[in-house]
């Protein structure tokens, strides 16, 4: 059965994502970083930042709840059981610190089938209070026996 | 304090060994709750070993190998990987990387994530920005 393609382009809602000083160190724990700059205030400070430095992949914690939208949409259509996050990509401008609002927007970047697998790519764009661009991923899925 | 970037360099390795607790507190500081990271008994209901790494958590590895290396979270301006083997816990995670062209002060680094003969994370590709 073919994939169905009528959802690429299709936008979802954007989601608002404020960082906070202790999610900041909770994750940087989480994944083993030991650079004081995500875990001391005083050192971030001493760094010249505001407050404690998200470590890059934080960009997880907060484009993920702008792309699960996208991952359930019925009109994308993908089958969750048979689902494997199959690639991940991010580019970051800058680096993004405690105290700071985010505002991130996802929306189908391409469907495809190959081989009897569908490829769904999301686009996840995330921007600063100014609007600036901070972070934008690519969100890789592929589901089996499509 | 950062590392070398020439054509051809190896980065220095990254090891690290994920407790039976990791995926747990993973978890919670992600907000990715899928029941095969956390559950042993629904993973193993599935047809997993047990429960299994988040691949952003690998992925995570294969980052603060870079930033490491390069001397600041700042420096890291992109990375792009695949997922393919599971990872599991109490197994020693290592990251390699090696430098493949450095060209108008950025540098590309190809990188994995393996454990044992089981590669993780493949087909990294970062871009690190230099001073």
């Amino acid at each position: 059965m073919p994939v169905n393609t009528s959802a690429v382009g299709k936008q979802y809602p954007p989601v608002t994502y404020a960082v906070g000083r202790e999610k900041v160190k909770e994750y940087a724990s989480a994944v083993g970083e030991t650079n004081p700059l995500h875990l001391d205030p005083a050192a971030a400070r001493a760094a010249g930042y505001d407050d404690v430095v998200a470590p890059p992949m934080f960009a997880v914690v907060y484009q993920s709840q702008a792309v699960m939208p996208g991952i359930f949409d019925p009109e994308v259509g993908i089958n969750f059981a048979m689902m494997v996050h199959s690639g991940q990509d991010f580019r970051w401008e800058r680096v993004v610190v405690a105290g700071e609002e985010l505002t991130t927007r996802a929306k189908v970047a391409s469907i495809e089938e190959k081989g009897g697998m569908g490829f769904y790519d999301f686009e996840v764009v995330t921007q600063d209070a100014g609007g600036a661009t901070v972070c934008t991923g690519i969100w890789k899925m592929i589901v089996r026996g499509v | 304090m950062a590392a070398d970037y020439e054509t051809g360099a190896e980065l220095p390795e990254l090891k690290v060994t994920p407790d039976r607790f990791l995926t747990v507190r993973y978890a919670g500081a992600s907000g990715d709750f899928n029941p095969i990271h956390i559950d042993e008994e629904f993973a193993k209901s599935v047809g997993l070993p047990g429960r299994i790494l988040h691949g952003l958590w690998s992925m995570a590895q294969v980052a603060r190998a870079q930033t490491e290396a390069a001397g600041g979270p700042e420096k890291l301006k992109a990375l792009s990987v695949q997922f393919r083997g599971m990872g599991v816990l109490e197994q020693e995670v290592v990251v390699t990387s090696t430098v493949k062209a450095v060209e108008d002060g950025t540098a590309t680094v190809a990188a994995e994530a393996r454990q044992g003969e089981t590669r993780i994370v493949r087909n990294a590709v970062a871009q690190i920005a230099l001073d």
